[in-house]
């Protein structure tokens, strides 16, 4: 009886050993790669955001602030679109958060939200699922903001 | 500009990245979180200098989505009191709220789930 468990207990340590080897192999690589892309392809979706900005701006004859808004539109038009074809999830497997932390990330998440429940028709499915994913970011967002305003006010009336 | 836009945007994207690999936090934690920051920084007034150091680098990341809420509160909570924090609020994101609802719909009609 003792000798089993002493045998299952070395087992498990060598089962622990090959787990750590094998984490140690496989799971460190992937994180290093997978940062060096986000921040490769982060680095060049901002490029072409920046392009964007500047060709709104030369376009529209505006200042580089006011072409924010177009290119904020724009991008959203080409992550959704990307999204639409199924071009964007292979390029979110390589890239990761660097498609998903800017606004196109944004757009995919409610297209493909959108798209997933599209079967449950356009009101229930479409309509309502959309913001799935990206409600959560309009709430925390606008709470934040709601705090921050609320602070600037009230610090307004008395100073 | 160029150079700024990349560098920031691409280590606001890895910092994403990072957090993701390396804690159970998902995606949806993630950027919500970022823009509960950019809206905190925006508070404060500091994401104006990423802004305006890194460009599209700044705006393109969701953070940016916090700060021009925070921003749009801020602006008319002064010239308005407590009611300015309410109609404010969607001042600055309108054209990105907008364009994410109209173009994500038409592409639901347009396009079919793939699978």
């Amino acid at each position: 009886m003792v000798k089993v468990r002493q045998g299952t207990s070395a087992e498990q340590k060598q089962r622990d050993l090959y787990k750590r080897i094998v984490t140690k192999a496989e799971g460190k690589p992937p994180r290093l790669r997978n940062a060096a892309w986000a921040f490769f392809a982060g680095g060049i979706v901002c490029l072409i955001g920046q392009a964007i900005t500047d060709f709104w701006a030369w376009f529209m004859d505006v200042s580089t602030q006011q072409a924010g808004d177009p290119t904020v539109a724009t991008m959203i038009f080409i992550g959704a679109l990307l999204t639409g074809l199924g071009v964007f999830d292979n390029i979110a497997r390589r890239a990761g958060m660097g498609v998903g932390v800017p606004v196109t990330g944004f757009a995919n998440s409610m297209v493909s939200s959108a798209l997933e429940f599209k079967r449950e028709g356009l009101v229930y499915g479409v309509g309502s699922r959309m913001f799935q994913l990206a409600g959560s970011i309009i709430v925390f967002g606008v709470v934040t903001a709601f705090v921050v305003g609320v602070v600037a006010a009230v610090a307004d009336l008395f100073l | 500009m160029y150079l700024n836009a990349f560098w920031v945007g691409g280590l606001i994207c890895l910092l994403g990245q990072v957090v993701l690999d390396n804690t159970k936090l998902s995606p949806g934690h993630i950027l919500s979180g970022m823009t509960v920051a950019g809206g905190i920084l925006g508070g404060l007034g500091i994401y104006d200098m990423l802004v305006a150091f890194a460009g599209a680098g700044a705006t393109l990341p969701i953070s940016s989505f916090g700060n021009a809420l925070a921003k749009g509160a801020l602006q008319e909570a002064h010239t308005r009191g407590l009611v300015g924090v309410l109609t404010g609020m969607f001042e600055l994101t309108s054209a990105g709220i907008t364009a994410a609802i109209v173009f994500a719909f038409l592409t639901a009609l347009v396009f079919n789930p793939k699978s």
